[in-house]
């Protein structure tokens, strides 16, 4: 094996520019598309990582139906307390579970004495809250970041156009869900920034005060956000409570609660499917440029070396070596692009790291440094296509070599 | 019709040949280069095949060095019906039994002097390490190559690179050395050279050796001579004497 590495490396550096220029091809190859993969994947990540912490959460709960009517914010398809109580009861058993919010959402009118205009709401537990999106907090630009009962955390769009400032008195007016109409004064406490996705532009009073508005004697809940101790375990989790959930039916005997992961709820995961399809057409793309370099290249080796091949065959090499001398070459071919092309790509991601060039908008929210990184098992991943790649390249010149008649091949001229 | 019949095939022969016909192309474009040659070769003879271009002496090499397969007739080569083997068997049996001499040395470029005789013995032969090296180096000995062991075969003249060849076909022990045409290349003075170096060989090691001529000065120093002409063995020469079949 040794032997035959000693000789593949040295038939390489026999021709060093078409070496050079075939290794070179494949480093460069190796480098776009682990900086492709490294931007794009945590563009991606950063967007879940925006989306799921600001304000959806990693999954949620509703009564069943609820979501599909959810632009209404249907008070009369919230979960009753019996059924919030079953469930929190489930969730503080599960050990995936980090945090979990329930929240009444509603929509009222929004007055400030001088105008009024429509807003959308969540009552939370402002402790639970914080703890299932933590980076809720950070939206508050202004004012306290915290909420306390009395106080209302007002979309910056709605402040801005209502002209309403951190500390103004306003008023909320909500039609219950037997359609009578109440209202409350509320403190504005804090302004948020907007956030993409669904709910990211609603605004924020304690849970208690929800329900005094909505003349609710018992708490009913539109929707349980919950935060996973493990992200990546979210499709998982999805399941499982689906299944612990699954005893709680309707009258009709069909399930009462549905559970949604964010991927059911964002818009966003679509883009995040399409970043992923972009990326294997940029594997795709890797794959052809490495089969088709290698190949030429390694035709190209045969072709020159048909005298030599027939030597060896002669001498009485086998068929089998002369197969295994040809594929090793193109194996290092392989190899000595992934290696020149994953520490140059690595390098790369390293100063897109340090000097922070990279930055986009997303949604209202401009200027998001991206901090480029990659997964140690794309690296693998790709290195491993790349030498894969390589051999079944090389197999078919190789095959060509290890098949020729060595009476023909010393004829060769 | 050849004139020299084998009586029969035995082991004691290192190569027993009973009218071996080798044929080219197909149908109406058929070429016999060889016609039904029968011939017997004992161990640790030094051999000629002669004869002009065309003869059927490169045909003939090839056969016994089961580079290809007669069409009709029987060959034996080391006790081997060669026909009985497949393309990996032949494969093997060449590296086991048989070593070869080419007119164009054939070294490997990327490989050094040492390296090329080494080839055999690790790709060929798997021989452990430390007796591969005391076998190359009692080969480069033998050829006088010890001091150009490092140097590539685009660093040494052609009488060095076919002492070089000599020596990489003698390092795996062969039972034969076949030669097609090993001086042609050379000027008269290195070809004597390496005849005489071949001649040492065979009388060092025992090994049978055959080459293949058209150079009447050279084919002098071979004890047996086999002349063919048009594909017939016409004639068979010992060394102090002649010997028509």
């Amino acid at each position: 094996m040794g032997n035959l590495f000693k000789i593949a490396v040295r038939n390489l550096f026999r021709y060093k520019r078409r070496t050079i220029l075939t290794t070179s091809l494949i480093a460069i190859g190796v480098i776009f598309v682990l900086g492709y993969i490294s931007i794009s994947g945590s563009f991606k990540n950063m967007m879940i990582g925006q989306i799921t912490d600001s304000m959806m959460g990693h999954l949620q709960v509703h009564r069943k139906g609820y979501v599909a009517s959810i632009e209404n914010l249907p008070l009369n398809l919230n979960l009753k307390p019996q059924a919030v109580k079953k469930l929190e009861g489930i969730l503080s058993q599960q050990p995936e579970v980090e945090a979990y919010s329930p929240r009444i959402k509603f929509g009222g009118m929004f007055s400030t004495f001088v105008e009024t205009t429509n807003v959308r709401l969540n009552g939370v537990y402002p402790d639970k809250e914080f703890k299932t999106v933590p980076l809720l907090a950070s939206r508050i630009t202004e004012g306290q970041k915290a909420l306390n009962r009395g106080e209302i955390l007002l979309p910056e769009l709605l402040a801005r156009g209502m002209k309403a400032k951190i500390g103004d008195m306003v008023v909320i007016v909500a039609t219950n869900q037997d359609g009578s109409v109440n209202g409350k004064q509320f403190k504005v406490s804090g302004i948020l920034e907007s956030a993409t996705g669904p709910g990211g532009r609603d605004g924020y009073v304690h849970i208690e005060d929800a329900m005094e508005v909505l003349r609710m004697s018992a708490m009913e809940i539109s929707e349980v956000a919950i935060r996973l101790k493990d992200f990546s375990k979210g499709e998982a989790f999805t399941q499982k409570l689906d299944g612990l959930l699954s005893g709680e039916v309707n009258k009709e005997g069909k399930p009462a609660l549905e559970v949604h992961s964010w991927q059911q709820l964002s818009p966003f995961y679509n883009i995040a499917r399409m970043i992923d399809m972009m990326t294997i057409f940029i594997q795709l793309m890797l794959i052809a440029v490495v089969l088709i370099s290698i190949m030429n290249v390694m035709i190209m080796a045969v072709y020159e070396r048909i005298r030599e091949i027939g030597t060896i065959a002669a001498i009485g090499t086998l068929p089998t070596k002369i197969l295994s001398m040809f594929i090793m070459e193109g194996l290092c071919l392989g190899v000595i692009g992934v290696v020149i092309g994953n520490v140059i790509g690595l390098a790369i991601i390293f100063i897109l790291n340090v000097s922070g060039w990279v930055t986009f908008d997303f949604g209202r929210q401009k200027g998001l440094v991206l901090s480029p990184t990659l997964d140690p098992m794309n690296m693998l991943v790709i290195s491993a296509i790349v030498i894969f790649v390589s051999v079944v390249a090389s197999l078919q010149p190789a095959l060509k070599a290890s098949r020729m008649e060595p009476i023909k091949a010393l004829r060769h001229v | 019709m050849s004139l020299i019949v084998a009586e029969n095939i035995s082991k004691d022969y290192q190569v027993v040949a009973i009218k071996v016909t080798k044929d080219y192309g197909a149908g109406e474009n058929i070429v016999r280069a060889l016609r039904g040659v029968s011939f017997e070769i004992e161990p640790a003879s030094f051999v000629s095949f002669v004869g002009p271009s065309g003869s059927g002496k490169t045909t003939l090499l090839n056969l016994i060095g089961c580079l290809d397969k007669p069409t009709e007739g029987n060959l034996s080569v080391v006790g081997m019906d060669v026909l009985k083997l497949n393309r990996h068997e032949s494969a093997q049996f060449r590296g086991d039994n048989l070593g070869f001499i080419f007119q164009d040395f054939n070294l490997i470029p990327v490989l050094t002097v040492y390296e090329n005789i080494e080839y055999p013995l690790i790709i060929v032969k798997n021989t452990p390490a430390g007796e591969r090296r005391k076998r190359v180096m009692a080969v480069l000995e033998a050829v006088g190559m010890l001091d150009q062991k490092d140097k590539y075969p685009d660093q040494i003249s052609g009488g060095q690179k076919q002492r070089v060849a000599v020596a990489r076909a003698l390092v795996s022990d062969p039972k034969l050395v076949l030669a097609d045409e090993p001086t042609a290349n050379l000027d008269s003075k290195t070809a004597y050279t390496i005849i005489d170096l071949m001649k040492k060989m065979r009388n060092e090691r025992k090994t049978t050796f055959i080459f293949s001529t058209h150079d009447q000065k050279i084919v002098g120093e071979a004890e047996i001579i086999y002349s063919l002409a048009d594909g017939e063995l016409v004639d068979k020469q010992v060394k102090g004497g002649k010997q028509n079949g």
